[in-house]
């Protein structure tokens, strides 16, 4: 790691107070019992030589390199493997040491390429290095004999290639991917002489169970594993520590540059997210920052029908500006609105909502988050007084019941789902609810002891009947419930979760799930220790969404499961930012952290901070602002960073409204699917060219760091900044971190939070204040936010979406590991060679009763619309259920689902539609309509092309 | 890469009774050694193909048994001949001229070492030490000890014959 900012200690640390004392070559060191001599030796400053040892790893003692003299102890015990013990004396370095290391030097070298000066790995070769540290001057075998020197190079993987002649057969990559990523995709194939690393069963990376996660490459001393990025560009020179744009578990990683260019994206070891690990996403999908779709000119157009015209920063947001006052002066002040990104950063996201609700003067405000998780943000603040999750990601290794529900962490959330697999190997116990059997329910290692494979739609159905069955078998925690409840609310709740209608015996019937099996389950998870429970959008995105979420949070308190290390409610968000979004008043009745735009004293503070009077009244909300615009009062839309024409449900409703808008400005990387809809189109700024935070589903507010500069020229949050000007409504700051002082003066839970303490802690759990100057990593420690916790009835209100004669299967959607939301990033790189198109997967007596086979195209229709797809058939799926994702415009999945959504929060139901599905030889008329309408929208005009 | 593995692809392969095999033994502490065995044993050699099925059935990854099954010699990955000759080749024997018979019986089966006659009556492989120095060199005809080996009694224990 050749600009890496720390030093490999070579073991992992251990636990606990520093109460072991020993001398390192005469230097005394403490650290704690079971650290090993080797990073005793690290601690002391002293660096012992090795290969097989690194600090991200149990150690393993097959190199023979960190060889030690203890005194009093015969031979030369291994430094890796020998714990650190009071009072002994280690030397590090003699002449017998050195004879040995050499010695073994010289037999990996006798087996090894002398190409060094033409190795992608010269200058970031352990190998290398110890080869110099030992002062190897010869190998006295010679290199003619039997060797590994033409082993065949594995270059299927898209991102590193395998070069097994340079292999010394350390086994890091192997104990990474069992270790770190936990899907022992990797062995060691014979033995002896004939070792070998070998993927799945001697097959190529790509066709082996390897989840390209970068565990491996990034554990690999030698040139073995190496990123193409690397041999196509050599060394990086200079390394920027920053945030993952991509998914909710907010890895910290290293940019590492030559000059303005990345050459690899590293997973930074002191990232309090992810400890060193990442996902094939974050390691390695990062080339659409550069790709050669990027748009970095501005754009307008009258028509949407016409072609774009490039046009100076100037003339593009003051014709945006004039078209938004235009709007407002012909139709009223509320006809425009905007929507901000849970992708971009919270500095961004504050700017655009007090950009609408200062300059446009109405909360015409929101955010993705109200098609992803705004039930978590109604139910955990209804319940527990704060909408965010309740604890850290390390609270994991800490639980003894993990009960994962309507999430897929391993597609969804790698890096978390390894650390919660790391756990489940350590004994804790796994119960799965999902209509899918997701890779959690079986996979190497991990099993789950219930997997409750409940019908879609009867979520609320299946956790009051777990909640039944915790209530009416003595399995409550009284004494919480008494000392941090509200009493009279619990008496209510207790009355209707014991009702006979909420047994499982009478739940069976709707959720399919064995009644026998949820006892069980209610069973485990109430008495087997500390239960956490984490979910995702399976839990969410429901017409009883909110619902849901609260009969969880009954579950919890009614069992204690509250308050401290290895329990709590965990939402796993979809989106980098999506808590962050949230946090900064996205939404149209909440400014940020979470106060209603009606309450006076929150009001006046912004009013006061502003300069502006803020309407006191919610604006609109995204599904009301579409159905505003078909109703021809709401014609003009800011829309920054999300592709609503894509994901969003029904499709055709959604680019009906669009259609109808007199002006859509659209700032994004791509000219995406609702740019096709726009008027003005913004150039955006990716994560790697601007300065920011990210806020992840932790609460952990971390850094985003300018690693090259913005290919448009401007950040997204100057961008803003002009537009407001151009509104007639200056801001003046000239660094984002002015925005967060801003949002600190302005936001209780965010008031200790500055970049100078993100740069000197790293990372901050919000409520970071007075009262908890460094953060607070558990939420709700000796009692709720909201003072007592709130049990609330959740009656199971079926969805109005139902199957029938016309359309008998389920349509349940989610996401798969290589590819990200809409696809706008993952589909403009390699990661689309394991997941090329959206396949519906549908269960095999399904696929037979409609004459379906695997590969054949099939048309899915709903009451909203049809699209057509690529069938695979999957004993996954459940009978009656099929499941597709929605990354790829083409696929058209959204164009099935429908307007539905959570009683309380307008989520959409996604995960609940009625459809039909046959075979079909040929496109829907949406699809064929939709590619032909793209080519018009998306055309650039030729003037200025020429121009370039 | 798949070696030995491949060859076996055509052979006719009995899913049912490596799948029989793994639930039988599955419950046992450290069941995936005494399952290869019984597959190896029963079913002559373990195929490719039954490592997915037992790394299903263990919940272990696939490159997992494949290491395992690679790092014992004693499991077959290609059906073996109707006779499975294995001749020591370690310290004691070498002393005693087991190098000698190894060419010999190369030269009189036709094959080197490892490998599988064509007409697929006998299988010729090394081994380290069957714990019988005394007689050395040892040899080992269809499981069964023959000390003092050379090419006759080799020939007469394949024929059946005591040697």
């Amino acid at each position: 790691m050749s600009v890496a900012t720390l030093e490999d200690a070579g073991t992992p640390a251990r636990a606990g107070a520093a109460t072991v004392t020993l001398e390192i070559d005469g230097q005394p060191v403490s650290v704690p019992a079971g650290t090993s001599v080797m990073r005793a030796a690290a601690l002391a400053g002293v660096k012992v030589p090795k290969l097989c040892a690194t600090d991200s790893l149990e150690p393993f003692g097959s190199c023979r390199l960190c060889l030690v003299e203890i005194d009093g102890r015969r031979g030369t015990p291994a430094s890796c493997t020998t714990p650190a013990e009071p009072g002994m004396r280690v030397t590090t370095q003699s002449d017998r040491l050195a004879r040995l290391r050499r010695g073994v030097m010289e037999l990996y070298i006798s087996d090894h390429p002398l190409d060094c000066l033409t190795c992608a790995a010269n200058g970031d070769c352990e190998l290398q290095d110890m080869a110099g540290a030992v002062g190897l001057r010869e190998v006295r075998y010679g290199y003619d004999g039997a060797n590994h020197l033409e082993a065949a190079k594995d270059e299927s993987n898209p991102y590193f290639t395998f070069d097994a002649s340079k292999c010394i057969v350390c086994s890091r990559c192997v104990r990474a991917c069992e270790e770190v990523q936990g899907t022992f995709a990797l062995t060691i194939g014979e033995r002896g002489f004939a070792s070998h690393v070998s993927a799945g069963m001697d097959e190529a990376f790509l066709d082996s169970e390897c989840v390209s996660c970068g565990a491996c490459v990034q554990a690999c001393p030698t040139a073995t594993l190496t990123e193409k990025s690397v041999i196509e560009m050599g060394q990086p020179a200079r390394s920027v520590v920053t945030t993952c744009a991509y998914c909710g578990v907010g890895c910290s990683f290293e940019a590492e540059l030559q000059g303005s260019r990345v050459v690899r994206m590293t997973p930074h070891k002191d990232g309090r997210a992810n400890h060193g690990h990442s996902c094939v996403k974050g390691r390695f999908a990062w080339g659409y920052a550069t790709h050669a779709d990027r748009v970095t000119r501005p754009m307008i157009r009258a028509a949407i029908t016409d072609p774009w015209r490039e046009v100076s920063w100037e003339e593009a947001i003051g014709h945006a500006a004039s078209e938004f006052r235009r709007i407002q002066a012909k139709y009223g002040r509320g006809a425009v609105g905007g929507i901000t990104s849970s992708r971009c950063t919270n500095e961004e996201t504050f700017l655009v909502q007090k950009l609408i609700r200062a300059a446009f003067g109405n909360n015409n405000v929101d955010t993705c988050a109200r098609v992803c998780h705004s039930p978590t943000g109604y139910g955990l603040k209804t319940a527990f007084g704060t909408s965010a999750g309740t604890q850290d990601f390390d609270s994991v290794m800490e639980a003894d019941v993990v009960f994962v529900i309507g999430a897929n962490p391993t597609d969804g959330h790698p890096v978390f789902a390894s650390r919660l697999k790391r756990r489940l190997r350590e004994g804790a116990k796994l119960i799965v609810a999902d209509p899918r059997r997701i890779d959690l329910v079986h996979t190497p290692h991990v099993a789950a002891e219930h997997h409750l494979q409940l019908r879609p739609g009867t979520n609320v159905a299946l956790i009051n009947a777990l909640a039944h069955v915790v209530a009416t078998e003595g399995l409550m925690d009284e004494a919480f419930i008494a000392e941090r409840c509200d009493p009279a609310d619990f008496a209510v709740w207790l009355d209707f979760i014991r009702r006979p209608e909420n047994a499982p015996e009478a739940t069976e019937a709707m959720t399919g799930v064995p009644a026998a099996e949820v006892r069980a389950a209610a069973r485990l998870y109430a008495t087997g220790g500390r239960a956490a429970i984490y979910y995702g959008l399976g839990v969410t995105e429901h017409s009883q969404g909110s619902t849901m979420v609260m009969g969880m949070a009954n579950l919890a308190m009614a069992t204690g499961n509250l308050g401290r290390p290895g329990v709590g409610i965990n939402p796993l968000r979809g989106q980098n930012n999506v808590q962050g979004a949230c946090d900064m008043g996205s939404f149209p009745h909440e400014l940020s952290g979470y106060r209603h735009i009606s309450e006076e004293a929150p009001r006046a503070l912004f009013e006061a901070a502003w300069g502006v009077r803020l309407d006191a009244e919610p604006g609109l909300r995204i599904p009301n602002m579409l159905d505003a615009a078909l109703d021809g009062s709401f014609l003009g839309l800011y829309v920054q960073g999300e592709d609503i024409a894509q994901s969003d449900p029904n499709t055709r409703h959604v680019t009906a409204a669009l259609a109808a808008m007199e002006c859509v400005v659209v700032q994004d990387l791509f000219l995406n699917e609702t740019a096709a809809y726009a008027h003005v189109f913004l150039p955006g700024a990716s994560f790697l060219e601007k300065d920011g935070t990210f806020t992840n589903a932790e609460r952990r507010i971390s850094r985003v760091r300018r690693a090259i500069p913005p290919l448009a020229g401007k950040a997204d949050w100057e961008v803003t900044v002009e537009l407001a000007a151009a509104l007639g409504y200056p801001m003046a700051y000239r660094h984002p971190s002015e925005i967060m002082d801003e949002i600190a003066r302005l936001t209780p839970t965010f008031a200790g939070v500055s970049y100078e303490r993100l740069d000197r802690l790293g990372s901050i759990q919000w409520p970071c204040n007075d009262a908890a100057p460094e953060g607070t990593p558990i939420m709700h420690v000796g009692g709720f936010a909201r003072g007592r916790g709130q049990f609330v009835v959740t009656e199971f209100v079926p969805t109005d979406e139902r199957t029938g004669p016309r359309f008998p299967l389920l349509l349940t959607t989610g996401r798969i590991l290589s590819q990200y939301n809409v696809g706008a990033q993952t589909r403009r790189t390699a990661n689309s060679v394991w997941h090329g198109e959206d396949v519906l997967e549908i269960h095999p007596h399904d696929a037979e009763h409609r004459g379906i086979r695997d590969g054949d195209r099939v048309a899915l229709a709903s009451r909203s619309g049809e699209t057509a797809l690529t069938a695979r058939i999957s004993e996954r799926m459940q009978p009656g259920v099929v499941y597709t994702t929605f990354h790829h415009p083409e696929s058209g999945a959204n164009v099935v689902t429908t307007d539905y959504s959570d009683w309380a929060t307008n989520c959409p139901e996604y995960k609940v539609t009625a459809v039909e599905v046959r075979a079909t030889n040929r496109w829907s008329q949406w699809q064929e309509e939709n590619e032909r309408f793209r080519e018009v929208a998306h055309r650039v005009g030729a003037g200025l092309e020429a121009a370039e | 890469m798949a070696g030995p593995a491949a060859a076996a692809e055509d052979a006719a392969f009995d899913a049912a009774a490596v799948i029989e095999i793994a639930e039988g033994l599955r419950g046992l502490e450290g069941p995936l050694l005494p399952i290869l065995h019984a597959v190896n044993d029963r079913l002559g050699h373990v195929d490719a193909r039954a490592v997915p099925l037992i790394a299903d059935i263990l919940n272990l990854s696939r490159a997992e048994v494949h290491g395992v099954v690679g790092f014992y010699h004693d499991f077959r990955r290609a059906p073996a001949g109707r006779h499975r000759v294995q001749v020591c080749r370690a310290e004691a024997c070498q002393a005693m001229g087991g190098e000698a018979l190894v060419q010999q019986l190369e030269r009189r089966f036709g094959i080197p070492c490892g490998q599988t006659t064509a007409d697929r009556q006998v299988t010729l492989e090394a081994v380290y030490c069957l714990g019988n120095c005394a007689l050395s060199p040892a040899a080992m005809v269809d499981g069964a000890l023959v000390g003092r080996a050379d090419g006759e009694r080799i020939a007469a224990a394949i024929a059946g014959r005591a040697p």
